[in-house]
């Protein structure tokens, strides 16, 4: 131990400090419970924003840790909607099961293109997986005797959540049941941002030609995350069907895998609550932009994200973590 | 001698017309302090960029041991104790240097594919790696963010992330390049002082340092092997004399 001077902490303390749970995230989450008292005409919303959050929260995981860019995540939150829509069509409304059912199917799809991704990076990885996406769009649209095609899936019939709580037109169960669904899923992403292989995703994102030369078998460590991201979208667009008692092909387009990376980009990528904080300011403002001038949307959101892009390119929260970094620092 | 822990059996190489490297012999037997010497451009970074897997050869095959490990993946070299530290920084810029170094062990020790358990939890490995770093002076920069360190700090860390790996066999690739003369020397005194069970190959430019250092020198020019032996036949050698006469402006 040569040098201990300038050192203020051990390394595993460091380490814990590192994931323990500060106080501003108990209130997040405190606060996600809100629109239940104060908003209860906009809970359909709020479940809408939770499970987009839970498909940005997805994308973090590869995009915003491991560096792997992808523009065709819709596949998996669009199968996951489907597999969770067609068994129910099919007289199985149970939603656990269907979610748990729907993310099995969606990460066995993600594990097998996980060997194809793995293999390339850049522009190349950008084609093959917005390819893959308008593939899967593609097939669901033909498959018309499945998946209902560019009419939607009719007759999607969910059960009541644990036999009890009926999915109102209110959005009680709808918002309860995502908000649990994503609070569960983030704790364990949570746990895997602080883990060894989180940190071995911040690695390959980071430089992925050292990696190789510290023993690290990147493409496996990619295969892994990939296919867990698949799972959750899978998870989401269960959410999303089972929620809504709707399927369209949507799901499955090109703007919702846009969608999906804007909404990451302007929340911040590489941070856990960069999906969720982009979720939230991208559907209240779509909600209520769409409310005055539906045409102008993508107008503003388009204006935000160069804003955004130019002004903060680490997103809002990179944005208000340096605000907060030199506040702290002057005090 | 003993059996060489590392050696190549005609090694070519070739960009399009360029010729990196031709019929290229290596035998490093166990704990030596080898260096690699050459002219710019003459394909000593190639030539390790080969032995380690991330440029494949033309022809020609490489030892590790008695295994055959032309065919291996880069990584599986390093886990067989095939290690080598880059040129140029090749590091993780938004990483501190003990994450950097703490990944390289959760690697070693094959923990890395866990997600289900929190860092916090490897306290060995959190200690190795500190442990590492301290031994390199790096202890009080540890959380420091990787692209926020001093140059000759980043130098450092390269090889930290080596021995990170437990080396058997070590290529340095310039270890102390664009270090001031003071450091470089600090830094090759604890090369030299690096455990005898690691067979060491640096790539070096300051004739110096090199003699000082090297109990053995390889002479490359243009992807060919001119010539090699002790400290007192290169520095005796009317071609080496040549060759660094002939090209001013290094070292
Ligand atoms: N990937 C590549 N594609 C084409 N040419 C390359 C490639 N890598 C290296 N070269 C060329 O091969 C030659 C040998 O390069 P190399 O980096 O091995 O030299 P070096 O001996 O390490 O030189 P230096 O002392 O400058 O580091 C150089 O002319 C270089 O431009
Ligand atoms: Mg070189």
């Amino acid at each position: 131990m040569a040098d201990m001077t300038g050192t203020a902490l051990a390394p595993q303390l460091y380490l814990q400090a590192q994931a323990r749970w500060r106080a501003i995230e108990v209130a997040f989450w405190l606060a996600t419970l809100l629109p239940f008292v104060l908003l209860p005409n906009y809970l359909v919303l709020a479940s809408q924003i939770a499970i987009t959050a839970l498909f940005a929260l997805s994308l973090d995981l590869i995009l915003g840790y491991a560096g792997i860019v992808s523009l065709g995540h819709a596949a998996f939150f669009g199968l996951g909607a489907y597999t969770a829509g067609i068994i129910s069509k099919f007289g199985w409304g149970e939603p656990l099961s269907g979610l748990l059912v729907a993310s099995i199917l969606a990460g066995t799809v993600g594990y097998a293109s996980s060997f194809i991704i793995a293999r390339f990076r850049h522009l190349a990885l950008i084609m093959i997986t917005l390819g893959l996406g308008l593939l899967l769009h593609e097939a669901a649209n033909s498959a018309h005797w499945l998946t209902g095609g560019a009419d939607g899936l009719q007759g999607v019939k969910i059960w009541r959540l644990l036999g009890r709580f009926n999915f109102d037109l209110w959005g009680y169960t709808a918002y309860a049941y995502s908000l649990i669904v994503l609070f569960l899923v983030f704790l364990v992403a949570r746990r895997l941002i602080h883990s060894p292989f989180g940190l071995a995703l911040r690695g390959i994102r980071e430089n992925s030609v050292r990696m190789p030369a510290i023993g690290a078998p990147s493409r496996s460590h990619i295969r892994t995350v990939y296919t867990i991201a698949a799972v959750i979208a899978g998870v989401a667009g269960a959410l999303l069907a089972q929620t809504t008692e709707t399927v369209s092909l949507e799901v499955l387009s090109f703007g919702r895998s846009a969608d999906v990376v804007v909404i990451l980009i302007l929340g911040g990528a590489g941070r856990l609550y960069g999906g969720l904080i982009g979720a939230i300011i991208y559907m209240v403002a779509r909600d209520q932009f769409s409310g005055i001038n539906p045409q102008f949307w993508y107008f503003w959101i388009g204006s935000l994200l160069v804003a955004v892009v130019i002004f903060l390119p680490n997103g809002i929260l990179g944005g208000l973590a340096a605000l907060a970094a030199r506040w702290r620092s002057r005090s | 001698m003993s059996a060489p822990v590392l050696s190549t059996r005609g090694l070519d190489k070739s960009f399009g017309s360029l010729v990196v490297a031709k019929n290229i012999e290596l035998a490093l037997p166990k704990g030596v302090r080898y260096a690699l010497i050459g002219p710019n451009g003459a394909g000593k970074t190639t030539l390790i960029n080969m032995i380690t897997g991330m440029v494949r050869p033309n022809a020609g095959q490489i030892f590790l041991g008695e295994d055959d490990i032309t065919r291996l993946e880069p990584e599986a070299r390093v886990k067989r104790g095939l290690v080598r530290t880059y040129q140029i920084n090749t590091l993780f810029p938004d990483l501190n240097a003990l994450e950097s170094v703490a990944l390289t062990i959760c690697e070693r020790r094959g923990v890395a594919a866990t997600w289900w358990r929190g860092l916090a939890g490897y306290r060995e490995e959190a200690d190795e790696a500190f442990e590492i770093l301290s031994s390199l002076s790096l202890g009080s920069v540890c959380y420091r963010r990787t692209r926020e360190l001093a140059y000759g700090q980043q130098r450092l860390l390269e090889i930290a992330l080596a021995l990170a790996t437990r080396p058997k066999v070590l290529l340095l690739d310039e270890p102390a390049a664009g270090v001031p003369k003071d450091e470089s020397a600090e830094l090759f005194r604890a090369i030299a002082g690096l455990s005898q069970d690691i067979t060491v190959l640096f790539i070096e430019h300051d004739m110096n340092l090199v003699f000082r250092f090297a109990s053995r020198i390889i002479v490359m020019v243009g992807g060919r092997i001119l010539v090699a032996g002790t400290p007192e036949e290169i520095a005796a050698d009317p071609r080496v004399r040549e060759v660094y006469l002939g090209e001013a402006g290094h070292g």
